[in-house]
């Protein structure tokens, strides 16, 4: 036996001989210690003496040393260069004794590598003694075997010399038939084409044909190895005969099976072979008892022979006997495996087998789980998409983490595909995503979060039951302990305030939102819960507004209670009472109307108590947003202490007024995803530099953009700071204010809308946010660019198209496919851009008329007004990006000549308009850090 | 064609690596390593396939038979079939069991070169050359008594010789 050590008596000479370890000796000795220690020092100790022995001259020693070094390297990963062990390997090969000539091949087919392919030429002389047939020896047959093994090692496939210098020794094992020379022709032609094709294809090939079916086996299976993928298989049809007749006589299963493989690769290349080999396969699929056979055959009609029916369906019984082997996963496993095979075309019988796979989802085995929800996958269509994916979220839950963020990952992808194309039902699908959101270790909460979202700005129809589902998520206090549904509360809490008017009961949602346990959220996300109270309390107020349509009355009555609340928390400003907790009462359940006076003063005072403490928040994003909110309380209580110095009932009820309605208006535009290539329809106008002071901030922007926002949604840091100073100012008075932002914004949104472009992680949200903001920007805008002509204005948002390539992949791609939705799904102002909003802008123009007109009547019932007009319009057509662009460049081009240029583009616009568009642009900017990046922060910290 | 033959124990200890494609030796420990990671994590009674494409590249699949303290692997790419590889999987340990009569982990730790004389036996550079185990079975006799013979009759002479030689 190779294993046993030559005795060492044998070379008594040697001392090393006398007491060298034998392999056995050398296993027992690592097997002593079997810690990892024990065993590594073991094999240390082992090489310092291989490497000593292994330069004896004795070959009985030197095969030891062989042998040990060999199983080391094999088997203990012993770190051995390359050379210490081909050396003696190569020098061993010509040993005239069989066992240490066997030892010297194993250790070079295990070892040689291509570091050591230059000791490679050395055994091309003892390769080609050992093949050559005229040793008559005994072992003659067995050294060339060796010889064929360390021909078709992985080492001599990448010394392609080795093979072209002994193809030819090949030849004679060849004709003789034998089934290693036949593989290790087919390794020698791998490895050298050149030097291998013209002298071994044709010896090979007659293989094929041989009566011996060992050799026929063995020569099917090197064409087959030789026409595997990478290659190309077209070489391999002037085969087709012989292999034709492989398969109609053969009777081994090996040889069949090669035989179809080779067939499967053929078929596409010649269209009559198809024909030619469709009988005898579905003869063997018939008859064949060998599953190994049997699965192949399917195999082969499914995926080379699928236009012939009978043995499509013939294949397709089979594998039902597959999916139904109960007893065997292997069966199973592969039954699911050919499923996946069936083309489109017969989807019908994947569909049948629903039920099977349904239960292969439970299976043990996660090959099979896998498969199955593969092949769900590929079942879904609009008609099941509500069946399937509604049983694998259900099914999600009862499986392990792993596969459940597999198959939620999975039905996301699918449902969210091309803008959701097969989803019909929104609202099925927003509960779905709302199920998802809560199943156990939901790892998908920004995919989710996104979705929801998402789909909001699409589908107006399904706000109503989106927000339904956002407050069940936001009303659960247990939710906000588990971090991985942030994104997806950030979403809620986004969508239950920009659909507010949808919600049932408001009241019930600013306390969701307020609960004490949302202080675990982290920050960027509570700043969204508190921006969506910002909207939920405009909102009611100004439902309340309306509801008194005049009657200053009642009005008044709010404000007094408001007052009277206003003295306690005034004493309590200073530190929050928990005595404060009490008086906020909450309005009695029968009395759920957010529009009475009670709910408002008791929204109010909460907030107060809640957000109050906020305002002191270090992270910027909430201390703005806490600030802006409760700056909007103060101007609603501001107006109370006018009354009180007697200002005169009329005008303030007027001031509550327009300060709500304006604040509404802010939030009154829908916001709607908008067709990436609508920008591509504004020409540049041509006296714009669009580069011009941007570039000189893209340092600044970059350093921005390095630490991505935190925020899910919202890339916001960028106002907080500049919120924060303004408050102040807020109880001054909404002008001033107003101003004072203005002239901030004017700064800021210049870097903003690049940073956005780079950074923004929603940019549906973003987008539309800004589009509804139009009410500001575009009051802005109008300002500061008001000769030029709607059309030029989208010209000017044209003229950045690299903003949207700034944008987020994922944006683009969503934005490209918003083509193929339906009308009916996009949301109406989104509908109406997209669908050719240069075409007509007329729809669009006139609704922002509208907005605009409130606006102005409002403030100001001036010119400014159709200015407006035209920018909204401009605004809703361009995509977000372009807005922000355009308002950047505007910025950009205006910014440098200061008051001037811009006091004269204003002329036109009253004063009061003015007030309006920046209180406007103030509230928006409450907003805005959904919106807008960080940018503008730094820039203030930098100035 | 066969990509590799691996016998690895349930402790995750190599007993027979075989590689038919070349993997840098540096890889090896951590190739039997993944594999070793993959198999472990599987319940009994599963299927016994499992697809490799990060492990060996795209389309390779392993098959494994856990028999005892071992798992027998045989990782192949898509010229094989797989029910065959199982085939075969079931032809080398019978074959083993035949070659050391009950075959345990001890005997496949002792015996490095014999487990590889079957392996040569039965396949060669990933191709499969002999699918009957009677019929390996009686090569690796053959080649027993071959070695034998080799040894007997060149020992005497040999080291008289050297003796001489002195």
């Amino acid at each position: 036996m190779a294993s046993s050590q030559p005795a060492p008596s044998t070379a008594p000479s040697l001392v090393d001989t006398l007491f060298q370890l034998s392999l056995d000796d050398l296993v027992k000795s690592l097997r002593a210690d079997q810690s990892a220690a024990g065993e590594s020092s073991a094999v240390a100790r082992a090489l310092s003496a291989i490497h000593r022995e292994i330069r004896a001259p004795d070959a009985a020693t030197k095969a030891v040393a062989l042998q040990k070094l060999t199983y080391l390297s094999s088997l203990h990963f012993a770190p051995v260069a390359a050379h210490p062990l081909a050396f003696p390997a190569i020098e061993l090969l010509a040993s005239p004794h069989l066992p240490h000539k066997r030892l010297a091949y194993l250790a070079a087919s295990l070892s040689l590598s291509p570091a050591s392919l230059s000791l490679l030429p050395l055994a091309t002389h003892q390769l080609h003694k050992d093949l050559s047939p005229s040793a008559a020896a005994p072992a003659a047959h067995h050294l060339s075997a060796l010889a064929l093994h360390l021909l078709a090692s992985p080492a001599a496939a990448a010394a392609p010399d080795l093979a072209a210098h002994l193809a030819h020794d090949l030849l004679p094992h060849l004709s003789r038939g034998s089934p290693r020379a036949i593989a290790a022709a087919a390794r020698v032609i791998a490895a050298s084409p050149s030097a291998g094709v013209p002298v071994l294809f044709k010896p090979l090939a007659a293989c094929l044909a041989s009566p011996d079916p060992r050799t026929s086996t063995a020569a099917a299976s090197a064409f087959c190895e030789l026409s595997a993928p990478p290659a190309d298989p077209s070489p391999f049809l002037p085969l087709a005969p012989d292999l034709y007749n492989l398969l109609t006589t053969s009777r081994s299963n090996w040889a069949l099976i090669k035989v179809l493989k080779i067939f499967a690769r053929l078929a596409p290349l010649e269209p009559r072979l198809a024909a030619r080999i469709v009988d005898p396969v579905c003869q063997l699929l018939a008859r064949s008892s060998a599953m190994s056979l049997t699965f192949e055959c399917v195999r082969t009609v499914l995926t080379a022979l699928p236009a012939h029916d009978a043995a499509v369906s013939l294949a397709i019984g089979k594998l039902k006997e597959f999916l139904a082997a109960s007893d065997d996963p292997n069966l199973r496993y592969l039954g699911l495996l050919a499923l996946g095979m069936l083309g489109p075309a017969y989807a019908s019988t994947v569909n049948e087998s629903r039920d099977v796979i349904a239960l292969s989802l439970g299976d043990a085995d996660l090959n099979i789980r896998r498969e199955a929800l593969r092949l769900m996958m590929g079942m879904l269509d609009d008609s099941n998409v509500m069946d399937i994916a509604g049983m694998l979220v259900s099914h999600a839950a009862r499986s392990d983490p792993e596969f459940a963020n597999d198959t939620l990952g999975a039905v996301l992808a699918a449902c969210g595909r091309n803008v959701y194309e097969l989803v019909s039902d929104f609202d099925w699908y927003v509960s779905l995503l709302a199920d998802m959101a809560r199943s156990l270790h939901c790892l998908q909460g920004d995919e989710i979060g996104r979705q929801l979202v998402d789909v909001g700005l699409r589908v107006q129809d399904a706000r109503p039951e989106l927000v339904q589902s956002a407050r069940s998520l936001l009303i659960d206090p247990a939710l906000l302990g588990n971090n991985l549904l942030f994104p997806v509360l950030s979403a809620a809490a986004f969508v239950s305030g920009e659909y507010i008017h949808c919600s049932k009961d408001p009241v019930e949602l600013v306390e969701a939102l307020l609960q004490p346990r949302t202080s675990l959220l982290p920050m960027s996300v509570r700043a969204v819960y508190i921006q969506a109270v910002l909207k939920v309390i405009t909102f009611c107020c100004n439902l309340y507004i309306e509801r008194l349509n005049g009657s200053n009355k009642e009005l008044d009555l709010v404000f007094d209670e408001l007052a009277v609340d206003q003295d306690v928390s005034r004493e309590s400003e200073a530190e929050i009472r928990p005595a404060e907790a009490d008086q906020i009462v909450m309005p009695s359940t029968t009395e759920k109307d957010p529009s009475s006076h009670k709910s408002i003063v008791y929204m109010i005072n909460l907030i107060e108590m809640t957000v109050g403490p906020l305002v002191q928040c270090k992270e910027v994003e909430v201390l703005e947003r806490a600030r802006n909110l409760m700056g909007f309380i103060h101007l609603l209580r501001e107006i109370q202490e006018f009354k009180e110095r007697n200002v005169s009932d009329q005008k303030k009820t007027n001031r509550v007024k327009e300060l709500v309605k304006s604040m509404q208006t802010v939030f009154a535009q829908e916001l709607s995803p908008v067709y990436v290539n609508a920008q591509k329809k504004i020409s540049l106008p041509e006296d714009l530099v669009l580069n011009e002071n941007l570039a000189e901030l893209a340092d600044i922007v970059c350093e921005d953009d390095a630490p991505p926002s935190t925020s899910i949604f919202f890339c916001s840091r960028s106002n907080p700071s500049v919120e924060t100073r303004d408050e102040p100012a807020v109880s001054v008075g909404s002008s001033s204010l107003l101003v004072e932002h203005r002239k901030r914004h004017g700064m800021y949104y210049l870097p903003t809308g690049k940073d956005e472009g780079d950074t923004n992680n929603y940019p549906h949200v973003n987008d539309p946010l800004l589009s509804a903001d139009n009410g500001s920007m575009i009051k802005d805008r109008s300002e500061t660019v008001q000769p030029v002509a709607a059309g030029k204005k989208l010209k000017v948002a044209r003229s950045r198209p690299k903003v949207v390539k700034l944008d987020g992949e994922d944006f683009l791609s969503a934005m490209m496919s918003t083509v193929n939705v339906p009308k009916e799904t996009l949301s109406g102002t989104g509908g109406g851009v997209l669908v050719g909003r240069n075409a007509k802008s007329l729809p669009s123009l006139k609704a922002s008329d509208n907005s605009s007109e409130r606006m102005g009547n409002k403030l100001d019932p001036g010119e400014s007004s159709s200015q407006q007009t035209q920018n909204i319009d401009a605004d809703i057509g361009s995509s977000w990006t372009t807005k922000h662009q355009d308002y950047d460049k505007e910025k950009s081009t205006i910014l440098p000549d200061s008051d001037g240029k811009e006091a004269r583009k204003h002329k036109t616009s009253s004063t009061s308009g003015h007030r309006q568009g920046r209180h406007k642009q103030r509230e928006r900017s409450n907003t805005q850090p959904d919106v807008a990046p960080q940018a503008p922060v730094i820039q203030d910290f930098l100035l | 064609m066969i990509q590799a033959v691996m016998v690895i124990s349930t402790l995750g200890k190599p007993r027979l690596l075989k590689f038919y494609n070349f993997q840098d030796p540096e890889k090896h420990q951590e190739l039997v390593r993944s594999i070793f990671q993959l198999l472990s994590a599987r319940p009994e009674g599963v299927s016994n396939f499992v697809e490799t494409d990060a492990i060996f590249g795209p389309g390779s699949k392993l098959v494994y038979n856990h028999l005892a303290t071992l798992y027998f692997v045989f990782v192949f790419d898509s010229s094989e079939n797989e029910l065959a590889m199982l085939d075969l999987v079931q032809v080398f340990v019978e074959t083993l069991n035949k070659c050391f009569k009950n075959v345990c982990e001890l005997d496949i730790v002792f015996n490095f070169n014999k487990l590889h004389t079957v392996l040569d036996e039965m396949i060669l550079g990933g191709q499969v050359i002999e699918t009957s185990s009677e019929e390996i079975m009686r090569s690796v006799e053959e080649i027993a008594r071959l070695e034998k013979q080799s040894s007997t009759t060149s020992l005497i002479p040999k080291s008289i010789s050297q003796r001489f030689s002195r």
